[in-house]
């Protein structure tokens, strides 16, 4: 629910109805957006771990961290946006926040985190 | 840059904002107004008034609240005036036949030019507005009440430290000094600031949603959620 109901049916327009990315905070994730490049439409493909969420409705954004030549890189995408093709979820982690803020004062091997399992953990749920 | 009489228009009240994608997925960020239906009150023609104009009232106003005059603008009220300029052979004018408006405006464009042709009693929708690329937007902005120089004209205040003493929001010197002797009128002061009349012009008219009744102008306008707007086809294309 938004601040107003008329603003909840102009932004329910906005979200996507069918293939809405899937991911929890600390997955790591490949982000393919769409590129157009003159009339030439490509994927780019931007993979780090998911280290936070914001916003709701067609508003809703999240944040993808990464490594590049020992420079952290972070980029957020709106998670409705049409030129998000797909987010493949490539591992999965066992965090405690939903902000993974930690992650940016830390560098090598402390940034690891601990892998989930995703059948042990659809099992323990069950 | 000409200025152009509106060739459509519509009152509205703000909803609020929010953010959309457009055709290429870019976010854009829009004002949801929530505008129409309008009923055309009265078409005002050279002859009779000495200017064209089309008056339009937006939202029904209960009756108990309208005065007389109010409702014997919208609808034929019977009484011993209008009886005897009957009685006298004087052509009452055409009425719009509706319930009393909150909003009533005019828009100076004649009958035949505006919204693609209206005449009273007529109904302006948000269809009217299909297809225009650029708006105008007036309504009241948010009031500010008595605010200093340094928010209500964006002037720089003085310094935070090396020997300024509780100045350090003033505005600083008003002029010079023997001569002229006074403050030029006009002076940037402090003041009311805010709830005034204003217009955003030129904004970008992203969707018109004739279901409900809403328009989605790009940016920001004027006033407080649930402010009255007045939006016209923009009249200053550059």
């Amino acid at each position: 629910m938004s601040a107003h109901p008329l603003l909840d049916i102009v932004e329910k327009a906005c979200l996507k109805t069918e293939d809405v990315p899937q991911f929890d905070i600390g997955d790591t994730v490949n982000v393919h957006t769409r590129i157009l490049e003159g009339n030439k439409e490509r994927i780019q493909v931007f993979s780090g771990v998911v280290i936070a969420r914001s916003g709701s409705g067609c508003k809703e954004m999240f944040t993808v961290r990464r490594i590049v030549n020992n420079e952290g890189v972070e980029r957020k995408f709106p998670i409705h946006s049409p030129r998000i093709a797909l987010v493949e979820v490539t591992r999965s982690a066992v965090v405690r926040r939903a902000k993974l803020y930690y992650l940016r004062d830390r560098v090598g091997k402390a940034t690891r985190l601990r892998e989930r399992r995703r059948d042990v953990a659809k099992g323990a749920k069950s | 840059m000409s200025v152009n009489a509106p060739t459509a228009g519509i009152l509205g009240r703000k909803v609020g904002m929010t953010q959309v994608f457009d055709e290429s997925g870019s976010v854009v960020p829009v004002t949801v107004v929530q505008a129409g239906p309008c009923h055309v009150l009265q078409v005002r023609t050279l002859d009779r008034d000495g200017y064209e104009a089309v008056q339009i009232g937006f939202l029904d106003k209960p009756r108990r609240l309208a005065s007389r005059s109010e409702r014997g603008h919208v609808a034929k009220l019977e009484s011993k005036r209008s009886k005897k300029r009957a009685e006298g052979g004087v052509e009452s004018p055409v009425k719009a036949g509706c319930e009393p408006k909150r909003l009533v405006r005019e828009f100076r464009a004649t009958a035949a030019g505006f919204a693609g042709g209206v005449e009273v009693g007529g109904e302006i929708t948000v269809a009217s507005l299909e297809g225009v690329a650029r708006v105008d937007v007036t309504s009241t902005s948010k009031g500010r009440g008595f605010s200093g120089a340094m928010r209500r004209h964006n002037f720089a205040g003085q310094r935070a430290t090396h020997g300024v003493k509780k100045c350090h929001r003033h505005m600083g010197g008003t002029g010079c000094s023997t001569y002229p002797g006074r403050v030029f009128k006009g002076k940037k002061m402090a003041g009311q600031y805010g709830a005034a009349r204003t217009t955003v012009r030129n904004q970008k008219l992203v969707a018109v949603d004739t279901e409900n009744n809403l328009l989605l102008v790009r940016g920001a306008i004027p006033g407080h959620k649930g402010t009255f707007v007045v939006v016209r086809t923009a009249n200053m294309l550059k």
